[in-house]
């Protein structure tokens, strides 16, 4: 097979691949930056897919699924914000139990309203996200190199995945261009301050971890309604751990955090291609070991060997008012 | 920082409010019963008749406990030095590495009391060996302990697979799974105890694990609180500053704390695998180490709640399946529901009837809550 077909099919997946990590990850890099820890992000990426799935084969639209998946996954943002801003519990502990829940509630309501297993109805064409085909494209797709590239990589993916990339901007003019973006920056790094200067603590982080609720929804609309025609059980299946170790890998940087996400989707979409094949000069590289790679860089990169990862400073501390 | 919170009384800190938390996360579960159809009641007495009503149902329980006593005890360990080990579905697994290979080396020439040694030893060594990395980058380089035992638990799972599929099983089988351990890697069962008080049981998996899993819960009690040592963690857990400045050496005491909180991950995974299975299979562990984080909570970090809430957990586990067989509507994940809700309303959200329960001491004895202490007399 010509090598440059096969690179590109490569990208491809490597994009379809690192959008719900790279919608994951900004997600948490808003309530991270706020100052709240979210090892959530799994659990309320799998009520997002879950409900996205169960509304839009119910109500027969995508994008009623998709409104629900939002709105159910902001739920589950604020039962992290009600434990751990206004209860100031341990955001850890809280995390792992909005994990708990998602899992087990999924498969509970899923097989309690489909009688399918866990799963939701196979999804028909008109209630999933459609492939969207760029206009031209006939035109170039003979055109050498150009026209692969345009018809295959750019062309021919749904609109979730544009609006993930699209993030990447906003999300970083919001953060570092807005009023908003300098306070919830500031209010992870320095509440006390925050808290002085007349603005409420509690409500910036609501408002950070009601951001970081959309985004997952969005996150699980896309499994569950793009990359598979339906809800199965555990099918975030540590995406949500992934997308943490691409935050911590990006330093808390949104375009960093495009770049981590499409290095995780591009080991990931490699580790399929190379499946048994044999690599030059390597050999056969175990499926394990690409598999397992994304969580030892991130480790390495904690370990400060490539950079140094630095925290936003109040993460994970909840605020407590002097009296 | 101030401590946001005034003192209760012992009873009431350690008695009264995980009880009452406990029991919102069961009046919580019990709307998710009713959402799918069924009778909450009726299903927290199959719940509780399921786990304790029959020999091998309390057979059953407590064998889910043995395994939830070493990860509550794990998460418990570091927590006393203010860690947080969220690995130890990480550590137990690897440990299954370590006890395949000395069961497969030794279960056919030596007798089940020389291999148990064994394999105690080299779980406790592999756990804490996978303990150990992250320990030493928490100290050393100041990487966050959460992140890279979250990181080493998928790292795990990766070298199971690749352990399993790659040499731990028999060449001509397919399933990823070391063949079955003989006679002397199983472990003798103690189902007899139970049949002392004259229960009928049919076949159930407890066995001797369950003993080692108190003689830990002991052995933690008494390193804890009655050792150096665990004076140093409690420092170190409660004032890192304190510690440096007291002389304790911040990263020996983490990098002992995550190895013993490792080692003692890495014993849950006897019981499914010597106990039960009598083979090291994929996902052996199935969310155990999760669990520990709960029972830890629920026991509020000391070995007594320990033992007793993964005793409640055992019964959640045993009870829940019976709940599954009699209730079609609820399926085993209700048990992963009612999990959540535990470590949601007895962990994070531990503090929320706290004031109320302050309020309700102090208008009834404003003594209890060192409201007087204030006056000049001294607590």
């Amino acid at each position: 097979m010509d090598i440059f077909t096969a690179i590109v099919q490569i990208l491809d997946s490597t994009i379809r691949l690192s959008v719900p990590l790279l919608l994951a990850c900004l997600a948490g890099l808003y309530s991270e930056r706020a100052g709240v820890f979210d090892i959530g992000l799994e659990g309320k990426m799998l009520v997002g897919a879950f409900a996205g799935a169960a509304a839009a084969s119910v109500f027969h639209s995508a994008f009623l699924g998709l409104g629900m998946a939002i709105l159910i996954s902001v739920v589950f943002a604020l039962i992290h914000g009600f434990a751990s801003i206004t209860h100031r519990g341990n955001q850890i502990v809280s995390g792992v139990a909005i994990n708990f829940i998602a899992a087990g509630s999924t498969i509970m309501l899923g097989q309690h309203w489909f009688q399918q297993g866990g799963r939701t109805p196979a999804l028909a064409p008109g209630e999933r996200f459609e492939a969207i085909t760029w206009p031209g494209v006939d035109a170039v797709r003979d055109v050498p190199i150009i026209g692969p590239i345009y018809s295959e990589l750019i062309s021919g993916h749904s609109i979730l995945v544009y609006i993930a990339f699209l993030m990447v901007p906003f999300t970083w003019w919001v953060l570092f261009r807005t009023r908003f973006g300098l306070r919830l920056r500031a209010v992870g790094e320095n509440p006390a301050a925050v808290d002085t200067a007349g603005i409420s603590v509690a409500w910036l982080r609501y408002r950070a971890l009601i951001c970081t609720g959309i985004l997952t929804g969005v996150a699980g609309a896309y499994l569950s309604m793009v990359q598979n025609g339906g809800f199965v059980k555990d099918m975030t299946a540590g995406k949500g751990y992934i997308a943490l170790a691409a935050l911590i890998f990006a330093k808390w940087k949104p375009v960093n955090a495009m770049f981590a996400c499409l290095l995780f989707g591009f080991l990931d979409a490699l580790s399929i291609r190379l499946q048994g094949t044999p690599l030059p000069l390597i050999g056969k590289v175990p499926v394990q070991f690409m598999q397992a790679l994304p969580y030892v860089l991130t480790v390495i990169l904690l370990a400060g060997f490539i950079g140094k990862a630095i925290p936003p400073r109040a993460g994970g501390v909840p605020y407590v008012k002097e009296r | 920082m101030s401590t946001p919170y005034a003192k209760l009384p012992a009873w009431a800190d350690y008695g009264l409010i995980p009880v009452i938390n406990l029991f919102v996360a069961f009046v919580v579960a019990g709307f998710v019963v009713l959402l799918v159809g069924e009778n909450p009641f009726r299903a927290a007495v199959i719940l509780v008749e399921g786990a304790f009503g029959r020999g091998t149902g309390i057979a059953f329980t407590l064998f889910y406990a043995t395994t939830f006593i070493f990860s509550g005890l794990s998460v418990a360990v570091a927590a006393h030095c203010g860690l947080f080990n969220i690995g130890g579905e990480g550590q137990g697994y690897i440990a299954g590495l370590g006890i395949g290979v000395v069961c497969l080396a030794f279960d056919s020439v030596l007798p089940w009391w020389l291999t148990f040694p064994l394999a105690i030893i080299a779980s406790a060594a592999m756990g804490a060996l996978w303990a150990l990395i992250p320990a030493y980058l928490q100290a050393k380089r100041g990487s966050h302990i959460v992140i890279t035992t979250i990181m080493f638990n998928f790292i795990a799972a990766s070298v199971m697979v690749y352990a399993l599929v790659g040499f731990l099983k028999p060449a001509s089988s397919m399933a990823p799974q070391t063949r079955t351990f003989l006679d002397g890697a199983q472990l003798p069962k103690l189902n007899w105890v139970i049949e002392l008080f004259g229960a009928k049981i049919r076949s159930a998996p407890l066995n001797i694990s369950f003993l080692l899993a108190l003689v830990m819960a002991y052995l933690v009690w008494l390193l804890i609180w009655r050792t150096r040592l665990g004076y140093e963690m409690r420092t170190y857990g409660h004032s890192s500053k304190a510690a440096r400045y007291a002389g304790i050496s911040e990263i020996r005491i983490v990098i002992i704390a995550m190895m013993i909180s490792g080692a003692l991950a890495g014993m849950m995974a006897l019981n499914p695998t010597m106990g039960d299975q009598h083979n090291v299979a994929l996902d052996f562990v199935s969310g155990a180490g999760f669990v520990g984080i709960a029972v830890a909570l629920m026991g509020r970090l000391h070995p007594v709640g320990i033992v007793l809430a993964a005793i409640l957990f055992g019964m959640l586990y045993q009870g829940g399946a019976e709940l599954a067989f009699e209730m079609p509507a609820i399926s085993r994940d209700m048990i992963v529901i009612i999990q959540g809700l535990v470590i949601l309303f007895a962990g994070a959200l531990e503090h929320m009837f706290r004031p109320y329960i302050q309020a309700l001491f102090a208008s009834i004895s404003p003594k209890a809550v060192g409201i007087e202490a204030v006056k000049g007399k001294g607590a």
